[in-house]
């Protein structure tokens, strides 16, 4: 499948700001699920470090404006051929150890009611194979968490998440890698974008979901919030420890100031 | 009764060479003028502005650490040896850094749990996959050791990161010098004041390869509210570079910049004396006012280099330190020069029953404490202690790992009285970039509490001057 991508974010400032720096994990890298045929970032105004690759396999790039400004907006504008892998991560060139990911952060810490979760996900699953047993938690996610939007909010964590009892795509990610440490298995936070269908599913189109590793398949993709594993609608931008750490932007504010956030999303599919 | 541990000065045989010419100054040294030498020393470290702290060890800033004026003496064959053992030490830390975040040989090859390494909260995931310049992690490697007895020598510790303390070193044998300059007409005692310029040369030998100039040295320092504020601008004063703040610094493309009135100047080398989690609030701890936002980035692409660079506390770890001498052995091929301290690690079950059967003859820490801060020393506590601690292990096994109880070596100490045997240790200072080198010294810690064990400052410890022997 081809999918398009336009994704505008755009700050304001209440009063000029003395200067903005952000780091960008805004460029897919390219795997069995996904090629890219073409990206293409714009920041006007900006100074644009060259871009990198991370361990994790991520492409990052600084993007930075020393002038005071009252406003900085990052375009990003493309187009991948996506494959359905199964939710398996394949062809992804990565250095990080998967034991890398065993540890939680603010954002992942387990609390009493995530225990309980996992537990009873898990219960007479003692001879399910790692795959079985991470389908079953993605799938205890989703139940604990209704989709609902406005029940949290970017800060919120995995334990507030389960207080609130319902949450996003974010909130689901962050309880599943937190459900998967306690079941001893590798996981991590994958933002990227997800491609509207029509079935009526909730979804947003800047997405998010996790990813569990399991021995003999490598890393491979749960969104819970989808109760499905990412497929050719899925475009994956990066990962890290939680969403703060794979957010697409990164960014400071020098002299900072009240900021007004507007992002739009649009994907859409090719017609072939 | 023979004395359980080994006096550096008065051996079994009598008087040791390397401290010959010290007997005679001692004792005929009226105690009016010690008085006045020691009001003296006092006096010059206020004057220098040296303070309490030492090895991030917090405390009363404004409080001198105590300074003994007996010199600690090594000879030049003894120091040979250290040498050796320390620059193998050394080698082989940065062979494990730059290996456990490229393809991890070592724990491919099942010499070194991978748990034990990937799962260390000091094992930087954003730094997997990167090759610094040289392949050098741990620039200045700080190796704490104690002596029990002529020839054994034994590593209580590493320190990759940004080990503290070295301003003493230099401060110690500045103060003695001017004081007692006769002493150093007498004694051929090695110079260690070329520390400040081997330092610099060792950070400008690992500038990234796109520098292809002079490299611009910075020091990174949290601010002087930090303890260690004193050592901080004393070595930049000393390496003659500039000592900036976060806010001094910035990122723009593919460089960090430093503001000056003359515009922004590229720099080349951080050495940083912050932590990790601080350097980059866009990498690390979003909260961070001490870092630069995007050094991260610039440091990954090549732009700039941190000295030591993040990353490097995984192979200081105590629980890591046990794996040290296999590291010396699977990197090196060499057998390790230096022992380490039979440890046993709580963690594991057979060792915690041993453990918890042998409180009183261990000294018992926290894997990730400092300081002397937490720990237990079994035949110097009652029994009530020993059960408290016992319940602490019991409560969270691996966060403990013990060692045996080491008769650590003494030396000559000024108290009220006299002169009485102290215990002592050391910390040499490693420089690793181009070239290995170890300045001739490096920091006594002297517990000035009679019997005590624990050299710490913050527990009663004092430094002295360490001087080698220069070769007859």
């Amino acid at each position: 499948m081809i999918l398009t991508v336009l994704h505008k974010t755009r700050y304001e400032f209440t009063r000029p700001v003395g200067g903005i720096i952000q780091s960008l994990r805004l460029t897919p890298a390219k795997c069995d699920s996904q090629k890219l045929l073409d990206w293409e970032i714009d920041v006007p105004g900006a100074v644009l470090g060259t871009m990198f690759r991370d361990g994790a396999g991520d492409y990052i790039q600084t993007v930075s404006v020393r002038a005071p400004t009252n406003h900085i907006e990052v375009t990003v504008r493309g187009t991948v051929e996506t494959t359905d892998t199964a939710g398996i991560l394949r062809g992804h060139r990565e250095r990080v150890p998967p034991l890398a990911y065993l540890r939680n952060t603010v954002r992942t810490e387990p609390n009493r009611a995530i225990h309980d979760l996992t537990e009873a996900a898990l219960d007479g699953q003692d001879t399910a194979s790692p795959l079985e047993r991470a389908h079953h938690l993605a799938a205890a996610v989703a139940e604990a968490l209704p989709y609902m939007p406005g029940a949290t909010q970017a800060h919120t964590t995995a334990a507030e998440a389960m207080t609130a009892g319902a949450g996003v795509c974010q909130d689901h990610a962050q309880v599943l890698i937190a459900c998967a440490h306690l079941a001893g298995l590798p996981a991590r936070y994958v933002s990227g974008y997800l491609n509207a269908t029509e079935d009526g599913t909730p979804h947003e189109a800047s997405h998010a979901w996790a990813e569990i590793f399991i021995d003999g398949l490598g890393w491979v993709g749960f969104d819970a919030a989808n109760k499905c594993c990412p497929n050719e609608q899925y475009i994956r931008l990066g990962s890290g420890l939680d969403a703060q750490d794979a957010a697409p932007i990164r960014g400071l504010v020098l002299g900072g100031s009240e900021e007004e956030l507007d992002v739009t999303v649009v994907i859409e599919a090719q017609q072939q | 009764m023979a004395d359980p541990f080994f006096n550096e000065m008065y051996g079994a045989e009598g008087l040791r060479r390397p401290y010959q010419r010290l007997e005679g100054w001692y004792q005929n040294m009226p105690s009016e003028f010690r008085a006045l030498k020691q009001a003296e020393a006092e006096d010059l470290f206020r004057r220098y502005g040296i303070t309490f702290a030492v090895y991030g060890e917090g405390g009363d800033p404004d409080r001198l650490i105590p300074f003994d004026m007996f010199p600690r003496v090594f000879a030049a064959e003894e120091w040979r040896k250290l040498e050796r053992g320390i620059k193998q030490r050394a080698r082989a830390l940065n062979a494990f850094l730059s290996d456990v975040y490229d393809r991890g040989e070592m724990i491919r090859a099942g010499r070194i749990p991978a748990e034990m390494v990937y799962r260390n909260e000091a094992y930087e995931i954003a730094v997997a996959g990167f090759r610094p310049p040289l392949g050098i992690f741990s620039h200045i490697v700080g190796i704490d050791l104690v002596r029990t007895g002529p020839d054994q020598f034994y590593v209580l510790e590493d320190n990759c990161r940004t080990p503290s303390g070295v301003s003493y070193m230099l401060e110690n044998r500045e103060v003695m010098m001017r004081m007692f300059p006769h002493l150093f007409q007498e004694n051929r005692v090695a110079p260690v004041d070329g520390y400040a310029r081997l330092l610099k040369r060792t950070l400008a030998s690992v500038a990234p390869e796109k520098c292809d100039r002079d490299p611009k040295v910075v020091l990174l320092t949290p601010g002087h509210f930090n303890s260690a504020y004193y050592e901080h601008s004393f070595l930049a004063d000393l390496m003659g570079i500039e000592l900036v703040e976060g806010q001094d610094l910035f990122v723009e493309g593919d460089f960090c910049w430093m503001r000056t009135t003359e515009g922004p100047q590229k720099v080349d080398v951080i050495y940083r004396r912050i932590d990790d989690a601080f350097l980059d609030p866009l990498c690390f701890r979003p909260d961070s006012a001490l870092g630069v936002p995007g050094l991260m980035n610039v440091y990954r692409s090549g732009g700039v280099s941190i000295c030591s660079a993040p990353g490097a506390g995984v192979a200081d770890d105590k629980a890591i330190y046990t794996y040290v001498p296999e590291m010396i052995r699977f990197y090196l091929g060499e057998a390790p020069i230096l022992e380490n301290v039979p440890t046993w690690q709580c963690a594991k079950a057979d060792d915690l029953k041993y453990v918890q059967e042998n409180l009183a003859e261990l000294v018992v820490k926290e894997v990730h404490g400092s300081g002397g801060y937490g720990m237990l020393v079994g035949p110097k506590s009652d029994k009530a202690t020993i059960e408290a601690f016992a319940a602490k292990i019991a409560a969270n096994p691996s966060n403990y790992i013990a060692q045996p109880t080491l008769a650590l070596s003494t030396c000559p100490t000024f108290v009220e009285e006299g002169i009485a045997p102290r215990h002592v240790d050391l910390r040499p200072y490693c420089l690793v970039g181009r070239d290995i080198e170890l300045v001739p010294g490096g920091l006594t810690r002297v517990a000035l509490t009679e019997g005590s064990l624990v050299v710490n400052s913050s527990q009663g410890g004092g430094v002295k001057d360490t001087w080698v022997i220069a070769e007859e």
